[in-house]
This record gives C-alpha cells, structure tokens and sequence, in this order.
C-alpha cells in the first residue's frame, strides 16, 4: 500500500465513530470601529515597528540619493520614478532576469502593494501591479513601498479579499528584525533593513 | 578554526548535561542547578509574557477568536481525510509535488532524495519543529548532505552543538554574552570584535548567511499552515531568512504536518490575529510568505511538499487527546509555565517541551515520555493562553489515567481509599500520622519519606498534617 493511501486509512480509521464538528463561531470583529482613522493608526504602527513614514510622491526624490540604483518593476508607474537615483527595471519574463547578485547590487527597490492593515501594520505584496516578484523586494537592504489611500484596511479581514490568494505572497510588518535574543526585538537581520513607506493621499 | 578561537571563554551546551535519556525528575534536577540558564529562562519568558499579554489585551474580540480557532481546528480534524486530499489536488494542479510521509525515516529519504537529484550535497533550512521532530540534520549528515540552519537562534543553537530548548527560541537558555562566544568560538567568520549588543549579533548572522543564502540551490521549510481550499502553504517568520529560503533557491522542499491543514483562506483572518500576538508579542510579526505551487519567474521552479503523519494519526484517535493536534506551536504555554521557566527545554527530553510538549511527545510516540504527563503542577496557565484552547491540564490529566502504573502505587492507592471509606479508621491514621511527624512539625513539612514513601518524595515536599484536623476544630465550635 502507498504512504499516501496508508495514511489516509489511519486517518479515516482513527476518525470512525468521532461524527461531524460542530460550525466554527464566528463572532469575532472583521472590522474596526467606524470612526476609526486608519491613516492615522497605520503610521502609529509603522513608526512603532521602526518603519519610516513619508507623504506624497515627491518625498521618493529625498528618500533616495542621487545616482542610487534603484530596482523597479516594469509596471511601475513613470510618475513615482521622481529624483536622481538610477531606476533598473526589473522584468521577470526577461529571458535573462537579474539574478541574485545583479539584485545584491543594487541599493534599493522601490514597488507599490495590494493593501495595507492598519491595526497591526502590515503592508501586503501580492506579485500583482507595480509590485513585481519576490526576489526584487527582499535581496536590496531598502525597501521603499508606495501606498495609495484607498489601499488602506483597518482590519485583517478587510485585506484578504483584496489580495490574489493563490499568487505569491509577502506580508511585510516593519523591517527585518529578530527577537531570537532574549526576546527582544532587534531590527535588521536578512531582509530589508530600512523600509520607507510613501502615503498617496486621493 | 576560527581567528577567535583560544581567548574566548567555551560555552558549554546545556543539553549536554542531561543524561542522554533521564526521564524528567531526574533531567529537571540537572536543569535546576543551572542558576544562569534559570536567570536567562526567567528574564526572557519574563519579557514576552509581558509582550503577550500587551498586544492580546488590544483586541477586545481575543476570546472569540480564540473560540473560532480552536472549533476551525476541530473541524479541520475531523475531516482530515477530505482536506488533505482536497490540498494535495490544489497543490498538485499550481504546479507543487505532493509526497506523502508515514514517519520521519521517509520523510528524510524523499528529502535527501530531492536534493541529490538538483544537484545539491547541501540545503538552506527555515526554521521548521517537523524537521526537528524527524531529525533531518542528523539524517542528512548521515548521507553524506549538509543542512544549514538559517533562522538566528537555530544557527546559535547548531554552532553550539547544542539542543533546541524552546519551540519558537530554540536558544532561549543562552544569554547576548553567551551568544556572542558562541559566535566568536565557533562562527568561521565572526567579524573581529563583536560585542554582544543583540544589533551587532544579527549583523555577524547576517553576513554568516548572506553568501549561502544567494547560491543555495535547495531549502528545506516547514509550514505554519496548509490552506486546503488553495492549496497554499504559509510561512510565519521575522528575520528574511524564510523569505531567502523560499524565494531564492531553485528547488523548494516543505516538510508538512498533517495537522497543519486549515479549510479556507479566509481562516487566515482568525490564525493571523492569534499566532503573532501569541509567539511573540507582536501585533504583526515581520515576514509572511504564502505560496502555491510554483509561479513562472517568480522564485523556486521546482516545489515540493511532504506531508508527514509520524504519529498523527494515532493521536487523532484519542477523542481526548486529539485536540493536541490544534497547536499552532506559538510557545506561549512555555512562556507561562513555571515548571518550564524553572527547568528550561531540556529537561523534558523531547523536541517538544513544555506544557504542549507534556501532551504531545507521549502521545507522538507511546510509551516513550510517560513521564511527562507529569511534569506540571496543573496549575492551568498554558489553557488560559492557548490561542485555540487546547485544554492542556485535561489532557495531562487523561494521559496520566491512561498511562501505565505500578503496582507500588496501585497498592498504595488502593490502602489509601479503604482507610479514606471508614471515618473512624482514617481518623485514627491522621492521629497516628500526627504523632509520628512531631520532629518536623515546625519545619512545616517533610522533604524525604522513609521507603516506600520516599518514592512520593523525590519529586515532592510532604506536607506536615494539620495539629488539629477539621473534624476536631468543628466539634470544639460547637461546643
């Protein structure tokens, strides 16, 4: 008999007599308060998390210096690429994509998200437009994620359905960081080690 | 050899001074004379319980979601059969191999034998209890392949040759001094100089790693959840190590519980709010990675996936016990338990310690580890911050019914209930009993009984009987 089919026995076998479980309660929140400012609670934990928070297009130009190069996806919009470091656009359908060390080369990725969650901070990539694949946003140590107004949720619950499920996804809550000694959270480990966070507002 | 090596003090691994296979009693007063692992144990759970309790306290919804979690995870027991199948079909149409892993010894070869076949004699690793639980290292440096740990307190833990002590901390027992003469000892690389300020050690983890991670060509990961209705695995992590693992690498390989199934995506909602603010503290922990299958130009081609039962399905067997398969694995029932504070992980023998680790390893492999049920003072921390409710003291309390006992206290417990049925008899043995304790009467109690009650005492103070009993001071009321 196959592992899988073994399996799949012992499991049914363990399982005779146990019947159905009951529905899963679900009175839990899917939503903040609706008076809640969600801008607002955003950057509050943002900033708490170590992430820098900025306004408005234009503040890409000060964020990144001159002559920096810069990652991009292909999709990203002309008018975010604002200031004088060197945009690289990233296309994955490339027949000869940048690789590990192209990617190590360069000082920074700037992308757009799917959403954002205030209440915990989180910004959420999806691979969908102006995001571009994985890899671009976690070998540069920079990450500088443009967030458009209506891209913020209060709540989990909100966001998930803005998301593609089945794409590749990367939740991002502040820079990379550990709390592996003594259980204190220290930024800076693998990922980015400086995340800048642009807000557009409508 | 490292350029350090010589004038730094040698941190000896903890777990080594444990006799291999002491069962608990005797590994937690080994543990127990270890006064800095105790600091170290006290000041970190110290730290995160306060965390914890913090963020929990910021969702005024935390009990029902912890009520949706644990029923999701009943459920998602109750129809394994279905959901595995219905994820290895969704799994397997995105593009992943799904494999399929009775115990751990199979588990491992599939493992290896994707590995040797990209190419590879070694493989970065995410953090993962399942590769743990099976022993993959150990396996592959049998064959001859090499796994390198990636997440911090894991490659602290792997340059210390020693055990992992803690689910989520592997190397919660060592201190920033202690870490930082790990790395200075045994780190080929540690960068001259290092102090023992936690930024530099991430910074020389960094470096360690940054080479490895941009040329491996296999990882190895675990999941945190498997979503049936997707077919998507789920990788909660902090430092971008699991990001560079599941990204980076051609050929992926994730070793998956069977119990780690969840119905929907949308569950997500409800996992998502209770296993960050539970493991450590944080509304939010850095990095999660969700993948299915594989993606064209987007991180590894090849995808595997093995699905482990190595045990799990006996435990589903157990109406009482089965709710052990509900752990997320947060580690926030460590956190709280004050036998786990006092003894650390070690102690317990088994890779998973702590309260969940008193239910789950006895009943992982039965008849090992019966001596865990009782390492708790079922004092009910763990249930009260379990995140899906799993009822820990019940379970300790079934599995110590269930387990085996001798016939020593068999008798004794059966003297004790014939005495305990006739009042006048048990009134004359508390007298007696009285009597006999004189000496230690102001001590308050007794620390060694004669034999065969020393076999009560050697993990246990005796109480001295009350100098009046109930009975008695009633009667005198009412006079």
């Amino acid at each position: 008999m196959s592992a899988r089919e073994d399996i799949l026995n012992r499991m049914r076998r363990s399982l005779e007599g146990a019947g159905e479980a009951a529905e899963a309660p679900r009175e839990y929140r899917r939503a903040l308060a609706g008076d809640t400012e969600v801008v607002e609670l955003l950057i509050d934990r943002l900033v708490d998390y170590k992430a820098q928070v900025h306004h408005g297009i234009e503040s890409i130009a000060d964020i990144l210096d001159e002559g920096q190069p810069v990652v991009v996806p292909a999709d990203l919009p002309q008018e975010w690429r604002v200031g004088e470091a060197i945009f690289i656009e990233d296309d994955p359908l490339d027949p000869e994509p940048m690789d590990a060390d192209d990617l190590d080369a360069m000082d920074a990725v700037l992308t757009g998200c799917a959403a954002a969650v205030a209440v915990s901070g989180t910004i959420m990539l999806d691979t969908g437009a102006a995001q571009g694949r994985r890899a671009i946003t976690l070998v540069p140590d920079h990450h500088v994620i443009v967030v458009r107004r209506d891209q913020i949720v209060g709540h989990l619950a909100e966001a998930l359905p803005r998301l593609s499920a089945t794409s590749p996804q990367t939740w991002i809550s502040g820079p990379s960081a550990t709390s592996d000694i003594e259980l204190q959270r220290v930024e800076g480990v693998h990922g980015p080690r400086r995340l800048d966070v642009v807000i557009l507002d409508d | 050899m490292s350029a350090n090596a010589g004038t730094v003090p040698e941190v000896v691994p903890s777990s080594s001074l444990i006799p291999a296979g002491a069962k608990f009693p005797k590994a937690a007063k080994v543990a127990l004379g270890m006064p800095q692992m105790r600091a170290n144990l006290a000041h970190a759970t110290g730290t995160i319980r306060e965390k914890r309790a913090k963020v929990a306290g910021e969702l005024d919804d935390w009990e029902q979601l912890r009520d949706a979690a644990s029923a999701i995870k009943a459920d998602v027991q109750h129809r394994m059969p279905e959901l595995a199948i219905e994820f290895e079909r969704k799994a397997t149409e995105a593009g992943a191999t799904v494999h399929w892993a009775r115990d751990g010894v199979e588990a491992n070869a599939i493992a290896a034998r994707i590995t040797r076949e990209a190419g590879a004699d070694e493989v970065v690793k995410v953090k993962s209890m399942a590769t743990q639980e099976i022993e993959l290292n150990e396996f592959f440096e049998a064959q001859g392949l090499r796994a390198w740990e990636t997440d911090l307190a894991e490659l602290i833990v792997q340059l210390a040759e020693d055990k992992p002590s803690h689910i989520l901390v592997p190397a919660i027992h060592y201190n920033r001094t202690e870490i930082r003469d790990i790395f200075r000892g045994k780190m080929i690389d540690a960068p001259t100089g290092l102090t023992d300020d936690p930024a530099a050690l991430a910074e020389a983890a960094r470096l360690h790693l940054r080479k490895r991670f941009l040329s491996a060509k296999v990882a190895v990961s675990g999941a945190n959840f498997a979503v049936a209705e997707t077919g998507s695995l789920v990788v909660v992590e902090s430092e971008g190590n699991g990001r560079m693992c599941l990204t980076m690498p051609e050929t992926l390989i994730s070793i998956v519980g069977i119990e780690k199934l969840l119905p929907t995506f949308t569950d997500l909602e409800v996992f998502m709010q209770l296993l960050p603010r539970s493991s450590t503290g944080e509304r939010m922990n850095p990095y999660t990675s969700i993948w299915t299958g594989a993606t064209d130009g987007d991180g590894p081609k090849d995808v595997h996936i093995i699905l482990l039962d190595n045990g799990r399905t006996d435990v589903l067997a157990d109406e009482v016990g089965r709710q052990a398969l509900s752990c997320i694995r947060c580690s926030a029932c460590l956190n709280v338990c004050p036998v786990y504070e006092r003894t650390g992980g070690h102690a317990y023998g088994h890779v998973y310690p702590g309260p969940i680790g008193a239910i789950l390893a006895p009943q992982l492999e039965p008849g090992r580890h019966d001596d865990l049920p009782y390492a708790s003072s079922l004092c009910g921390a763990c249930y009260e911050v379990c995140p899906v409710k799993i009822n820990i003291p019940e379970v300790l309390v079934h599995l110590r019914q269930e387990g085996p006992h001798q016939a020593g206290e068999k008798a004794a417990m059966g003297a004790a209930k014939a005495v305990m049925a006739r009042p006048k008899l048990w009134r004359a043995a508390l007298g007696a009993a009285r009597f006999f304790t004189r000496p230690w009467r102001n001590k308050g109690y007794m620390r060694r009984l004669p034999w065969p009650g020393s076999k009560w005492t050697v993990s246990r103070d005796m109480p001295m009987p009350p100098q009046e009993s109930f009975r008695d001071w009633w009667k005198e009321r009412e006079r």
